[in-house]
């Protein structure tokens, strides 16, 4: 072979494999982008279920009146009368990026919505996403592995889950800042950059702007960092990827109004304190080792070590004592309940009453990650050969999400970037072992074809270096990492031709081929390569079902198929739509929490309690007044000034989270703040039910009577189609309520208040009883109303 | 010109209720044909007027300054259907005076003008029907609670003609729904209040009149020349009245047909020289009737069809221009998915089931948005002008728009606007920026109050436009990304360090040298290992052919190269051995250099082995098993070196 022709190819080969990886990471973002459209697709371009909402809301209100008056937003329209502090208890983040967003498209003259920005923000955001974990992996493995990582978190169903068009909440730019605050973390370990560090702390920061979860961050990154130590990985690289991130990260993070001195105050942050301590004393130890001698480094160490553990042991001593005084233990209850699982369920029932704050199934982590969960230990292990600080860094982000996810739904969501770095990491190692092997007999093949000579020549190679696993295993260790890169470029290349291996690449490549042989048999490897194939594709097909049809529906528009096609229920929106045109502007709706932010943001109307659980006797109030009979609930309600009360009811058409079944919630919370409402008046043997058994007080109770009310006129019988029996209580009538709308399918049903009876008689008594009458009101409140 | 007019009378057409249908029927438009502004008077005057105007009829009965013009017929019919009224006045004006007579004046009281929405003229003399122009005037020594409307004859009547004249009027807000509040169940009464003689500054000698109800009467003024047949109440007929005859009557009956009122709509039209109209409309709907009492039970109105709520709507029809696409229909919260479309080459029809029924009192607001061809709606005028004839009014049907402000959006670039209304609006211009504009859309707003469906006529917008100006915006976005690149490799070949000598650029200069000398060491062991294969080949060739001439004369060659390649490699080593940067690699290249050279003496050691045994013509497994070992060690070195290369290729 001519030496021009290796010498171009070589070169050309880099170039060629530069622009198409570049390709593919493009053609990842737009697979990460496209598949999260079949909400839009299949139902329409729309805000989904309840908190994006309210992040929709606000991005309405910062598009419309700018930033600072968003810093200084007292929203009145929610928790009336206390109002909400918006800017300051708001993660700004997600926020910010869409209104930014939607303010450079319009600077443009790009007439895009606030509406459309923030509907496609998520999408958006998981293609930056996958990029962003393209980069975390090849500073823990290689290009190859992160390519296959980028195409795996491109799509997997956990993290598609909250990230489909439309689904504009948190998390959905909270992933992209975590994944790309780790890599920056690596990053800056490989190089040992100021630069990166630097960086690593803005995204840091942008971190804490979008998500509470900002917190796993700052407890990780010292985790790894003492392992580091504890393994004796301790270099300057660690300290400058630590020490400013603690430093400059800590006084960023104080910039957000919603964190503050929280920062520095609460338990979550401590960890990265004490290892800023540590890393500093091993800084200072491993200076003095440097420069003291062997014998006066001994000496110097136990005098040390006497007057540190004495100091320590004081300091230690108060913190904890500060620490304890506090109810709490200076940890947020979210906190709490992931160390101990058993926290909220004892304490907080309104954390333990959120779907996904509870531990996940397995079936679930079947569908959220699928066959990645069979990937994550090969790819533990190839991080383990060899064990570098980024791939440590891998496993332990990996082992600690896995305990999160155990123990929340919700944090299924931290584990899916590691599962896919795992899986990617898993994956291009196979590949690249199998196409190597394969590659090596079809040269060996090529070559017997030829001459006899170098056939025998291949032979006696492969029979020399037989020992695959351990020859591969002691080759890499002793290599430097850019060799392993370098050999993952090649294997890249391999793994993305593989088709094309067999043939049209064979005579390129023949010039160098068998570099390391590994002698598996090429059946094998071909069979394994088809079957990892076939694990992938399996996978995909997954995640398009899963994106396609689980994740997909909007929530707030349900469709279901019968035999004469597809019907709409699009109730909640009626509702809301009504509540818009038809109600006062100041007039204020009661319902449970769950539809506050849907009802302040399509409706736009005033409401007590809201999806942001931040006063809980106020809920408790408002679950009390639903679970107290219709004067008292009356009572409640207009002491709040409440004009309409909102009931959601599926018992028509079957649909299933609605307020009956949510009424065990309100009567644990309402109960738990006033006690007059005890959870054993509305249980029957131990079960919540509205049918013939039912006890009195759950048939009187307002939620019954507002979900019920005329019921028993659709069919005859009053057959709940959720519950699947007959209700209790058939035929009564309100009293203190009117009925003034029911949506279609009545899934919703809006009361009015009806205004106060007249209870002057005679014209004698009139001045008497006008103002005795207030006063007995009044007086009547305080028994029974928990409000005053 | 010509076919403007033609659809204008379609339009016609479509819109006039059925009773009137056959007398546009042979309607063509004269030059000059307009509507007539209406003049909203709200002074306030009411029903206390009635009392005044009964005064006034007596004290003016002898005095009336045109008196030599006389109604010798009026037939007067009220269409109650909608919450629209429409009076068609069949006039037959007879000229007693002596003089020439071009104008006949029409009077309306001030109480029915306020509510006056459109008034038209029709005259037909034989086959030709005229629209005559109808105006406002206000005349001298006439009554002046009474409006008059002054109709322009085509031709002077003379002494002792008759001329027929057809006078459409169109009041709105004249249903007072009566009861205000109803429930649920019961069904709308409205009142409906009119004179019963033909109010006219003339003498009327014979008329009629007669109201054409929806449903049930309730009750009606009681009057000895009154009959009620199916729905029909006829007054009359009644002769010789004179001038200014007044005489009240009420017709309270049910009317549960859907009182639709846009509070206000806008509709912009977009014009796209790409092929497209886009027309967006927004509807803020409210129910005019009876309002609401009671609230509204979802049980009575889907399981008892009796109390379904009468006097509700649920459905509106939208009658759109042929070939619409991309219909939707959608309000500020997302799509509304009670909607049907049907189309064939005439029309599109959108049937819209707003989100809840409209009670009486309920209010809605929706958008509409369709795309139409643009080659239907745009054509060349004259003077290289472009001209855009769209309908203006709402393509609801019978939907009253008490505000209703078109926006037409030209393309950017357009000149010298022009609009032509066959009513006067309110004209305004604006400019709207959108999709990538440097300058702005020029917008022309045409605002007018009060619009029924007669108001569904074309208007033209006159514009001068440049095709040029279509490909700015593409040729803006081509640069854009153009220079973008540009950029990039500006930015890419710069050397932007602000400091020239600071130690780390100077560093960065140094390694840029180093790598470029590594890559020149490569290059140079590549060579090296072409000159191997080559002589491997000139081997294989010995054994196929048994030429050791040319296997001498290959080696010499090598032999040459190999000295050529070690005199160039010297300087670039001892470079890099000064080179402190260099000191991670040089440890492998220098490794490289001792492994090439022992593979280079194997090499040699083997070619000669071969040659010689070829020389001594030792067979073929002989010199096999002689060079085995040497090619053992020679194949391992080989991918050594391999891998050494490979290593240090990527730094």
């Amino acid at each position: 072979m001519a030496t021009s022709k290796v010498e171009g190819s070589s070169s050309l080969r880099h170039a060629f494999g530069g622009v198409l990886s570049v390709f593919i990471l493009l053609l990842i973002g737009v697979v990460a982008f496209s598949i999260r459209l079949f909400s839009v697709i299949k139902y329409e371009s729309v805000i989904h279920e309840f908190d994006p909402y309210f992040n929709y809301r606000v991005t309405q209100f910062l598009s419309k009146n700018g930033i600072y008056d968003f810093w200084n937003w007292f929203d009145d329209r929610t928790w009336y009368p206390l109002g909400r502090v918006i800017g300051g208890t708001v993660y700004p983040g997600l926020t910010l990026t869409a209104g930014t967003m939607w303010k450079l498209a319009n600077s443009l003259n790009i007439p895009l919505s606030v509406e459309t920005v923030c509907v496609f923000t998520a999408p958006i955001f998981s293609a930056f996403a996958a990029w962003a974990t393209y980069l975390l992996t090849k500073e823990v493995k290689g290009p190859g592995a992160g390519i296959t990582a980028a195409a795996i978190l491109a799509m997997v169903p956990s993290y598609i889950s909250r990230s489909v068009a439309g689904s504009y909440d948190n998390e959905a730019v909270a992933i992209f800042a975590l994944i790309f605050t780790f890599y920056l973390y690596i990053k800056t370990l490989n190089t040992g950059s100021l630069f990166y560090a630097t960086l690593n702390s803005l995204a840091y920061f942008y971190m804490v702007c979008s998500w509470g979860g900002y917190t796993f961050i700052i407890n990780l990154i010292p985790m790894h960092v003492l392992l580091c130590i504890v393994t004796g990985r301790y270099s300057s690289r660690l300290y400058i990827a630590y020490a400013p991130l603690v430093v400059l990260g800590t006084l960023l993070a104080a910039l957000v109004p919603v964190v503050g001195f929280n920062a520095v105050m609460t338990s979550e942050h401590f960890g990265s304190f004490l290892v800023f301590i540590i890393i500093h004393v091993v800084a200072l130890v491993y200076y003095i080792k440097g420069i003291l001698t062997p014998r006066l480094f001994k000496v110097a160490t136990t005098l040390v070590l006497t007057v540190g553990i004495a100091v320590c042991a004081v300091v230690v001593a108060i913190l904890v004592a500060l620490v304890a005084s506090s109810p709490t233990k200076g940890w947020s209850g979210r906190s709490l309940s992931l160390l101990d699982p058993t926290y909220a369920s004892k304490y907080i029932p309104i954390i333990a009453s959120v779907s996904e704050h509870q531990p996940p199934t397995w079936p679930s982590y079947f569908m959220d990650i699928n066959v990645l969960a069979f990937l994550v230990p090969a790819g533990i292990v190839a991080c383990f050969l060899p064990l570098s600080d980024a791939s440590s860094f891998a496993v332990l982000y990996l082992v600690t999400s896995v305990y999160f996810s155990g123990v929340m739904v919700r944090l299924m969501l931290v584990l899916a970037p590691a599962a896919c770095i795992m899986s990617g990491i898993a994956l291009s190692e196979a590949f690249g072992v199998l196409t190597r092997s394969m590659k090596f007999h079809i040269t060996k093949y090529f070559e017997c074809s030829h001459t006899e000579a170098p056939a025998k020549l291949g032979e006696s190679t492969s029979t020399e270096s037989s020992a695959p696993l351990e020859n591969m295993t002691k080759s890499d260790t002793t290599e430097k990492p850019e060799v392993a890169r370098k050999e993952k470029v090649a294997r890249r290349k391999q793994k993305k031709e593989k088709e094309l291996t067999e043939n049209a690449h064979v005579k390129p490549v023949s010039a160098k081929k068998e570099k390391r042989p590994l002698v598996l048999p090429l059946e094998a490897s071909i069979v394994s390569v088809f079957l990892l194939i076939v694990l992938g594709g399996l996978y995909v097909l997954h995640c398009v079902w899963a994106a396609a049809e689980a994740y997909s529906a909007p929530s707030i528009v349900l469709t279901s198929h019968s035999h004469d096609g597809l019907h709409v229920f699009d109730d909640f929106r009626e509702a809301y739509a009504w509540l818009r045109h038809n109600t006062e502007v100041d007039d204020k709706v009661a319902s449970w929490w769950d539809y506050g932010y849907q009802t302040t943001a399509m409706a736009n109307r005033t409401v007590i309690v809201d999806n942001n659980t931040w006063n809980n006797t106020h809920i408790a109030t408002v679950g009390t007044a639903m679970s107290s009979p219709e004067k008292a609930a009356w009572e409640i309600f207009n002491s709040l000034d409440v004009k309409y009360v909102l009931v959601v009811f599926g018992g028509l058409v079957g649909y299933p989270s609605d307020d009956i079944n949510k009424f065990l919630w309100m009567v644990r919370i309402g109960g738990g703040v006033f006690p007059h409402i005890k959870e054993a008046d509305y249980l029957k043997d131990g079960q919540y039910r509205v049918d013939a058994q039912a006890t009195h007080t759950m048939l009187n109770c307002l939620m019954y009577k507002l979900s019920y009310y005329r019921f028993v006129e659709t069919d005859g019988k009053g057959f709940d189609r959720v519950r699947r029996y007959e209700i209790g209580k058939k035929h009564f009538k309100l009293t203190h309520f009117e009925e003034v709308f029911t949506t279609h399918h009545w899934m919703v049903r809006i009361y009015k208040l009806k205004p106060q009876k007249n209870r002057i008689r005679g014209k004698s008594r009139k001045s008497k009883l006008g103002s005795k009458s207030t006063s007995s009101k009044s007086g009547g409140m305080t028994h029974k109303n928990p409000w005053n | 010109m010509i076919c403007f007019r033609l659809q204008q009378i379609f339009s016609y057409h479509e819109r006039e209720r059925e009773g009137f249908r056959a007398f546009a029927v042979s309607l063509s438009i004269d030059s000059n044909s307009t509507f007539t502004p209406i003049d909203h008077r709200s002074d306030g005057m009411d029903r206390r007027l009635q009392f005044a105007f009964v005064l006034l009829c007596l004290g003016l009965l002898s005095s009336t300054a045109r008196s030599d013009l006389v109604v010798s017929k009026a037939e007067r019919l009220v269409d109650l259907n909608s919450h629209i009224v429409r009076v068609l006045s069949k006039l037959k004006v007879e000229n007693e005076g002596p003089d020439d007579v071009s104008e006949v004046l029409l009077a309306l009281p001030d109480a029915q003008a306020k509510n006056l929405a459109a008034i038209r003229t029709f005259y037909s003399d034989g086959k030709l029907g005229f629209v005559l122009p109808t105006e406002p005037i206000e005349p001298k020594g006439m009554p002046s609670d009474v409006t008059y409307y002054s109709i322009a004859l085509p031709k002077k009547l003379g002494k002792g003609k008759t001329v027929s004249l057809d006078v459409l009027s169109i009041f709105t807000r004249s249903l007072k729904p009566f009861p205000e509040e109803i429930t649920q169940a019961e069904s709308q009464l409205v009142v409906y209040t009119d004179n019963m003689y033909y109010t006219s500054p003339y003498p009327v000698k014979y008329q009629s009149l007669v109201f054409r109800l929806p449903g049930r009467v309730e009750s009606y003024t009681k009057y000895p020349k009154v009959e009620l047949v199916k729905s029909e109440l006829r007054y009359g007929p009644f002769e010789m009245q004179p001038a200014f005859s007044y005489s009240p009557v009420v017709v309270h009956f049910e009317n549960n047909n859907p009182f639709a009122v846009a509070n206000e709509l806008v509709r912009e039209i977009e014009i796209s020289h790409w092929g497209n109209v886009r027309v967006t409309e927004q509807y803020t709907i409210s129910h005019g009737g009876a309002s609401l009492k009671n609230g509204f039970s979802r049980i009575e109105y889907q399981a008892r069809p009796y109390m379904r709520g009468a006097s509700s709507f649920r459905v509106l029809i939208a009658k759109l221009p042929a070939r619409a696409h991309s219909v939707y229909y959608r309000d500020e919260i997302g799509n509304i998915s009670t909607s049907h479309l049907w189309g064939d080459s005439q029309r599109t029809q959108l049937e819209i089931e707003p989100r809840f029924p409209i009670f009486g009192g309920w209010k809605t607001t929706f958008t509409i948005g369709y795309s139409l061809p643009l080659h239907d709606f745009l054509f060349e005028a004259d003077g290289g002008k472009r001209v855009l004839n769209m309908t203006f009014g709402c393509p609801l049907d019978e939907v009253l728009v008490e505000k209703h402000i078109v926006k037409v959006v030209l393309p950017e670039g357009s000149k010298d606007i022009t609009v032509a209304t066959l009513f006067p609006t309110k004209q305004s211009e604006d400019v709207k920026y959108s999709h990538l504009d440097i300058l702005g859309r020029p917008v022309v707003v045409l605002e007018k109050d009060n619009v029924v469906p007669e108001h569904n006529l074309y208007f033209q917008v006159y514009y001068k436009f440049n095709n040029i100006s279509l490909l700015s915006e593409p040729m803006m976005l081509i640069v854009g990304i153009f220079l973008l690149f540009v950029a990039c490799i500006v930015y890419m070949h710069t050397d932007l360090a602000i400091s020239k000598t600071s130690s780390s650029y100077l560093e960065k200069l140094q390694w840029e040298e180093v790598q470029a000398t590594v890559q020149h060491i490569k290059n140079i062991f590549d060579q090296y290992l072409a000159a191997h294969d080559k002589l491997e080949s000139s081997l294989r060739d010995l054994s196929r052919s048994g030429d050791v001439q040319s296997c001498k004369a290959a080696r010499k060659a090598a032999d040459a190269q190999f000295k050529e390649l070690a005199k160039e490699l010297k300087p670039l080593l001892t470079f890099l051995q000064s080179c402190s940067q260099a000191s991670s690699i040089l440890p492998k290249i220098e490794e490289l250099v001792t492994k090439e050279k022992e593979m280079q003496e194997k090499e040699m050691a083997k070619h000669t082995t071969v040659v010689d045994c070829f020389e001594k013509k030792l067979g073929g497994k002989d010199i096999e098993s002689r060079i085995a070992s040497q090619q053992q060690k020679l194949t391992s070195l080989k991918q050594e070196v391999e891998s050494l290369l490979d290593s240090i290729s990527e730094i």
